[in-house]
């Protein structure tokens, strides 16, 4: 690509973004970097845009203005393969968006057959690796409606897996989650993050964040008010909104 | 026409009038349900009557096989191309490219503003003057490019009715639109549309009556033929009126029995 720069450690790189849908400000001049390895977490009251922000990433949304680049390669080029650097850009749904019509090992299999175009024994070989990695290897020729939502959101991190992303977005991965199936959900993303994922989470997990993150990035209203370490920002935020936050919600 | 909910809009109340025939619902199963009566007391005549009265009845039912054959060709042969171009017409209403948009959405709305007779009479007698076509081709011309607009809006419906995380979780992969659509969205699609698809080839099997006003021998037309020259009027058109309702009652019992399956089954 033409802007590649290599210079940097960094994965993602969110340079002065703004994003309005109409006249909603939903991300106002947001600047964000993760460098490889590192998982960073983004809390923030609802309607603050951490979804917005993080669907820039892999242009889901387009950025009103401002630059991201991903692994140097600038997402935000209009003239850009996007599609490209989203086969470098993993993404977990809150609602899962299984595809209900396709097998567990179909879904894992579909991105890296019909996009990258592998060998059909080969991708379905890496699928049930895949899936057993996210421990669901009896499950291959489960329909997502005959599994759990724990389950489902395991089976679309696999998904995501299997196109071999250099960075991984996850937003709200367990909100639509009952209670018990929460950890299942939560180990296997810790483990993700222990192998060196780079991953930008939306989440209000608080032990995951203190586990995994590097990084907590809180927001409000559009802007990105407070970063710092889990301990900085959970145990003493510098802000009066971040403070008002946490008090919200812990 | 049969209607697809659209996602979105969601309108205080909403009533259901289906203009084909009559859906059975499974849920009233009782031996004298509506459609039973209907259907076996149909078909009961339709096998009983040329056994108690083989004057005339057996006579005419020598005459209407043929006809049921051209009705059927007519009717299968139609709701094949009007699939094709409602796919792409759905498509096309779909498409972010505004020439395609506003084509298909012409189209739609030319073609649902006028009486299927009339496009009828003017592929034949009025287009006729330029291009002669043959009789059976410009009813089955006819037929498909008036229900191929209805069939868009199944499919744009279909298509719409699919969540939209589903596009952007292939789109997050990689994939390319159209990608997405072939590989996630129109399998999906496919599921939801079968039952209103099944309820149009129902009311084109019906329609397709038309066709024998431009001399095309289906099954109306051949009944009408006996009745010209026997002047057995009431005779002719009763066999034909209950071999229509035979066939389709027995339709939509199948279109039911499909719903029916794709509701519990979800797959
Ligand atoms: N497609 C859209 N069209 C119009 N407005 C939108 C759209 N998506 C988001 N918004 C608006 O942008 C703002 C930020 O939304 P966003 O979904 O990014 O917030 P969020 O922090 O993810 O909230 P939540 O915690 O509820 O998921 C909100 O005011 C929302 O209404
Ligand atoms: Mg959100």
């Amino acid at each position: 690509m033409a802007d590649k720069d290599s210079a940097t450690p960094s994965r993602i790189r969110i340079e002065k973004v703004s994003k309005s849908f109409g006249s909603v400000e939903a991300v106002r001049n947001a600047s964000l970097t993760v460098n490889a390895g590192e998982v960073v977490l983004i809390i923030g009251p609802s309607g603050s845009g951490k979804s917005t922000l993080l669907r820039c990433v892999n242009r889901l949304e387009t950025a009103t203005s401002g630059e991201i680049y991903v692994d140097g390669d600038r997402v935000t080029d209009p003239q850009g393969n996007i599609r490209q650097i989203r086969e470098e850009v993993g993404m977990v749904f809150q609602s899962f968006n299984l595809f209900p019509h396709l097998t567990a090992l179909d879904n894992i299999a579909l991105g890296p057959r019909k996009v990258k175009g592998l060998p059909r024994e080969h991708c379905y070989e890496q699928a049930r690796a895949l899936l057993a990695r996210v421990g669901l290897a009896d499950k291959e020729k489960s329909y997502p409606d005959q599994l759990s939502g724990g389950q489902q959101q395991r089976v679309a991190i696999a998904r995501a897996l299997a196109m071999e992303p250099k960075v991984m977005l996850f937003d709200e991965p367990t909100s639509a989650l009952d209670p018990e199936m929460i950890k299942e959900v939560l180990d296997v993303m810790l483990q993700l993050a222990r192998e060196g994922m780079t991953m930008l989470v939306v989440s209000h997990e608080m032990g995951f964040a203190r586990a995994a993150a590097d990084l907590v990035v809180f927001m409000d209203n559009g802007e990105i008010i407070e970063t710092g370490t889990p301990a900085d920002v959970f145990d003493s935020p510098r802000e009066e909104r971040t403070k008002r936050f946490l008090d919200h919600i812990l | 026409m049969a209607a697809v909910d659209q996602p979105g809009t969601k309108p205080e109340t909403r009533i259901t009038v289906s203009d084909g025939a009559l859906i059975p619902d499974r849920a009233e199963g009782s031996l004298l349900s509506a459609w039973r009566i209907s259907f076996y007391g149909a078909l009961g005549l339709v096998v009983l009557l040329p056994i108690i009265s083989p004057h005339p009845y057996r006579e005419i039912m020598r005459y209407l096989p043929d006809g049921i054959l051209r009705t059927f060709q007519v009717t299968l042969i139609s709701i094949f191309f009007a699939l094709i171009i409602g796919l792409f017409t759905g498509l096309g209403r779909i498409s972010r490219n505004i020439l395609i948009n506003r084509i298909s959405t012409i189209y739609v709305e030319v073609i649902r503003g006028i009486p299927l007779l009339v496009q009828l009479f003017y592929i034949y007698f009025a287009l006729g003057r330029f291009l002669s076509l043959d009789r059976l081709v410009a009813a089955i011309l006819a037929m498909s490019v008036c229900y191929g607009a209805y069939m868009g809006e199944i499919f744009r419906a279909g298509i719409q009715a699919v969540p939209k995380g589903q596009m952007e979780a292939a789109l997050a992969i990689g994939m390319s639109r159209s990608q997405a659509l072939r590989l996630v969205i129109l399998p999906q699609t496919a599921r939801i549309i079968l039952p209103p698809i099944g309820n149009e080839f129902i009311a084109l099997l019906k329609d397709s009556s038309l066709v024998s006003i431009v001399a095309v021998s289906d099954l109306l037309r051949r009944g009408r033929e006996y009745a010209a020259t026997t002047f057995l009027y009431f005779e002719a058109y009763t066999m034909v009126a209950l071999i229509y309702l035979v066939f389709t009652l027995f339709f939509s019992k199948l279109v039911a029995i499909m719903e029916e399956r794709l509701n519990t089954h979800g797959r």
